[in-house]
């Protein structure tokens, strides 16, 4: 029943993204190279202090770890835009909230939506990227949408769950920029799920986006074989993930425009 | 009656005051979770905004909503536009509902006109080739003419107003709950608002109008419900719920008004309004003023040096705010003389009160001679309550809503 009020709602989830994805390129001198820029100069620092400096190893001597990082960047700068878009979704609609009636999921999704547009944008890049280190992928990337997917489902779960909770605590508003902080160094992005001690592997597959971001590195890269169980505890956790917040939400939205 | 587009039955909602409302810390909540476990909320906690209301509007009635501030008129709109949700009691609206708390809700700064109509409009619940049909009439009506690819940060207030209403006023939705737009804007966007109201109303649609504007809700509305702290008080024709409201709302009329307090004052001091007395053609206090009768106005005041030949004012306006006389010692052409230092007093003598019933707020003012300066200001200080003439000709009730002017003429047949 509330499903089919949000796909009837659909036209305004297409117009949100639409005024997120405008709203950032009006009055910006860089417009949409700042989707590109981003996870670019990410990759750039890491390059040099982790690749060069440090030697983090790639797993596969055949790929440098430019490439290496910046796929992972992609998926890893989309989460932590959506999920701080999506938490912050609610508290920064108060007036569409207290005056007007819409499937509320609609706001933290849109939010989480707008974000899959700057990832296609960024995602854009790999190509030279990809051509310059001569890298050509395999057959294996016809996973990478499932990939993609997985990533949505999971930030629009923890999205709504957060945003819900932002309302009434906004707790969440200022732990956010500091929990993704944390999360980028316990999730695979600077460096391969291999360096995690056999023993320990458990506790990071109860991190869905690190098999997430294991196996788009695994769909783009040649030569990787996909792991297939770290993926499906991946997908677990995620659906129990979207399901919890989908029903946190849900338990919670006759309220918020109460206490928002 | 054609079938109902509202039904509501004991319709309650409940809020939480104090501490508990708004933004509330997780610190808090496990506090409070942690030290006092089986504690429910006290009552005094908690307030009903709307208590036990039970409604039906049918499909093509356009019903007016009266109630003082804080009533629960918006709590109502918002129950039956799904913004919240009861407490307690249901509700049930048909067809697809548009409620205009707020014109322009959604709009942003940095988007052109064209893009916050398509934005709007699909807020309000409009589909997008819905609103491109209408798009060229909307414009249109809205006014805002070649400004439409302009950022609206760069509209003024009235633009903005007008673009919002105009997307309102092509939502053609089958229930539009209306709340308080004439509020804002001009007078001529309010009589717009006005015209298209009644347009809707006409063309068989339920709406149900939230206004201050008694005026307005009468002649849109053939119905009228009033809301008195949360609970339906009366449901009826308008010109008779109207005239209850009114009845309670202008009662409580002293026969003088104490100024000395009065906050709202501008001037240079060197006199002040202390007191305003309702007298009658005796000079004894009046504590019912109707209309025809003998009114003195004395105003006291006190000067704390000598003022030499100040004028005095006094403004009359309807509770809508429409000035209804302006009588002042200068145009009358009295030289008041030098007053002070002490206190004194002026009268304003009328003969016949040629208002009709209503509520009439009075400001008064004092200006020196040598700059026209105000010496003292007082904005709406006291109010002037006219009840209707107990010796009406033939007892018939004379109403305000039948005009601010009591007529000073008699109708006659020419021999």
């Amino acid at each position: 029943m509330h499903l089919r009020e949000i796909v009837r709602s659909r036209e305004l989830l297409y117009f949100l993204v639409w005024r997120d994805v405008k709203i950032r390129n009006k009055q910006t001198l860089l417009g949409v190279a700042w989707a590109v820029l981003q996870p670019l100069a990410t990759m750039l620092v890491f390059t040099v202090f982790f690749g060069n400096l440090a030697k983090i190893s790639t797993d596969d001597e055949a790929v440098p770890y430019a490439v290496f990082s910046y796929i992972a960047l992609l998926p890893w700068t989309f989460f932590a835009a959506a999920l701080t878009n999506a938490g912050n979704s609610l508290v920064t609609n108060t007036d569409l909230l207290t005056k007007v009636y819409f499937p509320r999921a609609i706001l933290p999704a849109s939010t989480v939506l707008a974000g899959l547009v700057d990832l296609a944008i960024a995602s854009v890049l790999l190509l030279p990227l990809l051509a310059f280190y001569g890298i050509t992928p395999d057959a294996t990337i016809l996973v990478l949408p499932l990939a993609v997917g997985l990533l949505v489902l999971l930030a629009l779960g923890l999205g709504m769950f957060l945003a819900a909770l932002n309302v009434a605590y906004r707790d969440v508003k200022y732990a956010l920029p500091f929990a993704v902080q944390l999360l980028l160094f316990v999730t695979p992005v600077i460096y391969p799920t291999t360096i995690i001690p056999e023993k320990f592997r458990y506790l990071m597959a109860l991190n869905p986006l690190g098999g997430i971001i294991e196996t788009c590195r695994a769909a783009v890269l040649p030569g990787r074989a996909i792991d297939w169980g770290q993926f499906g505890v991946a997908a677990a956790v995620t659906a129990v993930v979207f399901a919890a917040g989908a029903l946190y939400f849900h338990s919670t939205e006759r309220r918020f425009a109460d206490i928002v | 009656m054609a079938r109902h587009s509202i039904v509501c039955e004991g319709l309650s909602k409940q809020y939480r005051i104090g501490a508990d409302r708004g933004e509330m810390m997780l610190r808090e909540a496990l506090v409070r979770a942690i030290t006092r476990p089986f504690r429910k909320p006290s009552e005094d906690e908690l307030i009903w905004a709307l208590r036990d209301v039970s409604l039906e509007v049918g499909e093509d009635e356009v019903v007016g909503v009266v109630g003082r501030n804080g009533a629960g008129k918006t709590t109502l709109l918002k129950l039956l536009s799904r913004i919240t949700y009861p407490t307690s009691g249901s509700v049930q609206v048909e067809g697809r509902v548009a409620s205009l708390v707020e014109v322009g809700t959604g709009f942003h700064n940095e988007l052109s006109g064209r893009e916050n109509v398509f934005l709007n409009g699909s807020i309000m619940g409009l589909k997008r080739r819905e609103i491109a049909a209408h798009f060229d009439a909307l414009v249109e009506f809205s006014g805002v003419g070649r400004f439409i690819d302009t950022p609206i940060k760069r509209y003024s207030t009235g633009m903005r107003l007008r673009l919002g209403f105009a997307v309102a006023a092509h939502l053609f939705p089958d229930v539009l709950l209306v709340d308080e737009v004439l509020a804002v804007g001009d007078a001529e966007f309010q009589q717009k608002c006005l015209d298209t109201l009644h347009d809707v109303g006409q063309s068989g649609r339920t709406v149900l109008f939230v206004s201050h504007n008694l005026e307005a809700v009468e002649s849109l509305c053939p119905r009228t419900i009033w809301i008195d702290r949360g609970r339906l008080r009366m449901d009826g024709p308008s010109r008779e719920v109207i005239a209850s409201y009114m009845e309670e709302t202008t009662t409580g009329h002293a026969a003088s008004v104490d100024l000395t307090e009065d906050a709202h004052r501008t001037g240079g001091r060197e006199a002040r309004f202390t007191r305003i007395e309702f007298l009658d053609a005796e000079g004894r206090p009046k504590d019912v003023v109707q209309s025809g009768d003998a009114l003195t106005l004395r105003l006291h005041y006190h000067a704390e040096r000598q003022v030499r030949q100040p004028y005095f004012g006094l403004i009359l306006s309807t509770e809508f705010g429409a000035l209804v006389a302006h009588p002042n010692s200068w145009t009358a052409g009295l030289e008041v003389g030098s007053l002070g230092p002490g206190d004194g007093s002026i009268d304003l003598v009328i003969d016949r009160l040629p208002l009709m019933p209503g509520a009439f707020p009075i400001t008064l003012w004092m200006n020196r001679h040598s700059d026209s300066q105000p010496i003292d200001h007082l904005d709406h200080c006291a109010v002037l309550t006219v009840k209707p003439p107990e010796r009406d000709l033939i007892g018939r009730i004379l109403e305000r809503r039948t005009g601010a002017v009591y007529l000073d003429s008699h109708w006659e047949i020419p021999a």
